[in-house]
C-alpha cells in the first residue's frame, strides 16, 4: 500500500485530472485513510478470484436491428457539444506536427 | 378547499380529493410552490423549479373534468433528483461539469411517471454525481434538514428527501447506490425504497456505479411508495440489466425476520445507543404483531463496506471518463487536446468526485487490481451466496437504516467517517436485493426530535414483500 504524492500525481495523470499542491496534501492524507480502510478485505477469508467469480452472469445483447432514421437526434445532441463546426465535433489534433 | 396541508397529505389521499374535486391539481401544485417559495431559500432542496408545472397541472385538471378512468398519478406533483433526465431540462448532477447540460431524452422512469399523469415540480439537490451521504458535496450549496436546519438531510438524494419532508412535494424520485434513498429517508422521517437491482430501468439515470445504482421512490407512507414503485418498475429494452419483477411476485409468505446480531454488536464505527434501542423496540413490536425473530450470521457482512468502497470508485472512474469536455458538459480551452481534457475535468469535478476517481484508478491499476478490485468482486459473490443461504431460513432481514440520526452540518469532514454512514445500507446494493427504510420513531438531540428509520430487506424480486412488512412496521411503530 503506497500513496505518496508521486503516486497520486501519477494516478491523476491517468485520470486526466490536474491536482494543485494544496489539493495534493489533503488528498495524500485522505488516501491514507481510505486505503487503510479498504485494505481490510485482504484479511477476509475466501474470495479467491478463480473460485468465486463464476456467478452465472452472462452478457445480454440485443438484436442489431430497427435502426432509427439517420440524423433524427443529430440536432439535439449537437446542441450540447461545446465546440463544433457544422455537424462535426471540433477537437484539437492529437498528433503533434512532424518537424 | 381553502388550504391544503401538503406536509401531511399523501398521494393516495390527494388522488381521492382530486377525483372528488375537493381541490384541483392547479391548487395542489400552487400549494406546493408556495411551500417552495417560503422554505427553499433556507433549505435549498431544489436547484431549479420548473416553470411549466402549472401548465401541466391545468392539463391534468382538464382530464379530471372529462371523467372516466384516470391514470394512477394524474395531477400529482413530484420532485426529481438532479441526476434523472427529463428531456429539455437541465440535469446537472449538482456538478459544475453539467451546469448547463440539457437532457436530450427522458429517463424511462420519467416517461412512465409522465404516462401515469405525474407532474414534475423541479430538480433536487444532491451530492455531486451522487457521491456522498449528506448532500454537503453539492456544487450548489448544502441542503439542510427541514426538521432541524443545523443538520444534514442525508444523502446523496438529500434534496428529494427534504423536498418531501418540508411539504413541497407529495413524493420524489432518488437514486440509491449504497443507501442514497434509504439513509435520507431515515434522516427526514420518510419511507425510502431501493428496488431489486434491475427492477427499475437505469436508462436516463446518470451513471455513478452501474452495478449498484437503482432509481427508487421517496414517500410519506409505504402505500404511496408502493404506488410509485409500480409505476416506474418494469423491464426496458434500453437497460439490458432490467427485469420484470411483477411476474415474479412474492411467494414469500413467511413472517420470519433475520437479525445479524453479531454484526450489530460489533459494527465498525459503532451504533448510536438510542438508535439501537429504537431498532430493538421496533423488532419487539413486530414480534408482538406475530413475526418470528431469528439471529442470523452473514460471515462477510463486516467486509461489505470496504468491498463497496472498492467496486464503486472503480466503476466511478470508468463512468466519469466520459466527461472530457468534447461531447457535452464543461469545456475549458487549453493548448492541446490533453490540456482541454485535464482543465475541463479539474475545473468541472469537485473534491469528493476527484477523490473517488483517483481511488478507482488506483484499485484498477495493474499492480493493485488483484489485491483490490479482483478480491472485492470475488467477495461480492461470496456475500451473495451467504445471503441466498440466509433467505432459505428467513423471509426478511432487518437492520437499522443508519447508525445515527441526522448528523450536524460539517460534522463529518473525514471521508471514511462519512463512508461509515452507509454501513447498514451498502449491503442491499452489494447483494442486489430490495430494501426499504420505514420511520420507526424518533430520538431526541438538543431538544429536537429526530426521526429514525427501520430497514427491512427481502430476497431478489420480492419487492412486494417489503410493502407488506413495511405496512406492519407503520402500524406497530404508530405511524
Amino acid at each position: 500500500m503506497t500513496s505518496g504524492k508521486n503516486d497520486i500525481q501519477k494516478l491523476a495523470g491517468l485520470a486526466r485530472i490536474r491536482i494543485s499542491e494544496e489539493e495534493l496534501s489533503s488528498l495524500e492524507k485522505d488516501f491514507e485513510g481510505i486505503l487503510g480502510y479498504i485494505s481490510q478485505i485482504q484479511q477476509a477469508a475466501g474470495g479467491t478470484f478463480e473460485a468465486d467469480t463464476k456467478d452465472g452472469l452472462h452478457n445480454v445483447f440485443r438484436e442489431d436491428q430497427n435502426p432509427h432514421e439517420s440524423g433524427k437526434y443529430t440536432v439535439a445532441l449537437l446542441e450540447e457539444v461545446p465546440k463544433k463546426e457544422k455537424n462535426y465535433l471540433k477537437v484539437k489534433k492529437i498528433l503533434p506536427e512532424s518537424k | 378547499m381553502a388550504t391544503i396541508d401538503t406536509t401531511s397529505l399523501t398521494i393516495a389521499q390527494a388522488r381521492e380529493h382530486l377525483i372528488r374535486g375537493d381541490f384541483s391539481s392547479v391548487e395542489l401544485t400552487e400549494a406546493c410552490r408556495a411551500v417552495i417559495e417560503k422554505k427553499n431559500p433556507s433549505i435549498n432542496a431544489y436547484l431549479e423549479v420548473f416553470d411549466d408545472v402549472l401548465e401541466k397541472a391545468k392539463e391534468a385538471d382538464k382530464q379530471f373534468k372529462k371523467g372516466g378512468e384516470h391514470p394512477t398519478l394524474l395531477g400529482i406533483p413530484l420532485a426529481i433528483k438532479d441526476n434523472i433526465l427529463i428531456e429539455g431540462n437541465i440535469a446537472s448532477c449538482a456538478s459544475k461539469m453539467l451546469e448547463h447540460y440539457r437532457a436530450t431524452y427522458s429517463a424511462t422512469a420519467i416517461q412512465k411517471l409522465k404516462k401515469a399523469g405525474a407532474l414534475f415540480l423541479g430538480r433536487t439537490n444532491m451530492d455531486e454525481f451522487a457521491m456522498g451521504a449528506s448532500t454537503e458535496h453539492s456544487a450548489y450549496g448544502v441542503t439542510k434538514n427541514p426538521l432541524d436546519e443545523t443538520r444534514v438531510p442525508g444523502g446523496s438524494s438529500g434534496g428529494s428527501a427534504a423536498a418531501v419532508a418540508m411539504g413541497s412535494a407529495l413524493g420524489a424520485l432518488g437514486s440509491d447506490t449504497a443507501g442514497s434513498i434509504r439513509q435520507p429517508a431515515s434522516f427526514c422521517g420518510l419511507v425510502g425504497m431501493k428496488p431489486t437491482y434491475g427492477a427499475v430501468s437505469r436508462s436516463g439515470l446518470i451513471a455513478m456505479a452501474s452495478s449498484f445504482d437503482q432509481i427508487g421512490p421517496f414517500a410519506k407512507t409505504v402505500s404511496d411508495s408502493e404506488l410509485l414503485f409500480h409505476v416506474i418498475a418494469g423491464k426496458d429494452s434500453l437497460d439490458s440489466t432490467s427485469i420484470e419483477v411483477k411476474g415474479q411476485r412474492s411467494d414469500v409468505k413467511g413472517r420470519t425476520i433475520g437479525v445479524p446480531r453479531a454484526f450489530l454488536e460489533s459494527v465498525p464505527g459503532g451504533i448510536d445507543a438510542d438508535v439501537y434501542k429504537n431498532f430493538n423496540d421496533a423488532l419487539e413490536a413486530l414480534r408482538g404483531a406475530g413475526y418470528t425473530l431469528h439471529d442470523i450470521d452473514i460471515p462477510h457482512l463486516v467486509d461489505v463496506l470496504p468491498i463497496y468502497y472498492i467496486i464503486m470508485p472503480a466503476e466511478v472512474s470508468s463512468n466519469l471518463a466520459r466527461f472530457d469536455g468534447v461531447r457535452y458538459g464543461l469545456h475549458k480551452e487549453g493548448a492541446s487536446l490533453l490540456d482541454d481534457y485535464e482543465l475541463s475535468r479539474s475545473e468541472g469535478f469537485g473534491p469528493e468526485t476527484k477523490r473517488r476517481i483517483l481511488v478507482g484508478t488506483y484499485v484498477l491499476s495493474s499492480g493493485y487490481y488483484d489485491a483490490y478490485y479482483g478480491k472485492a468482486i470475488a467477495l461480492k459473490n461470496v456475500i451473495r451466496r451467504e445471503v441466498d443461504a440466509v433467505f432459505k431460513k428467513v423471509s426478511a432481514i432487518a437492520l437499522p437504516t443508519a447508525p445515527t440520526p441526522a448528523f450536524k452540518l460539517g460534522e463529518k469532514s473525514d471521508p471514511v467517517a462519512m463512508y461509515l454512514s452507509d454501513v447498514f445500507t451498502a449491503f442491499a446494493n452489494v447483494a442486489g436485493i430490495p430494501a426499504m427504510s420505514v420511520p420507526s420513531g424518533a430520538v431526541e438531540r438538543d431538544g429536537v426530535s429526530l426521526p429514525v428509520g427501520f430497514q427491512v430487506m427481502a430476497p431478489h424480486f420480492h419487492d412486494d414483500h417489503l410493502f407488506a412488512i413495511g405496512r406492519d412496521i407503520e402500524s406497530v411503530c404508530g405511524k
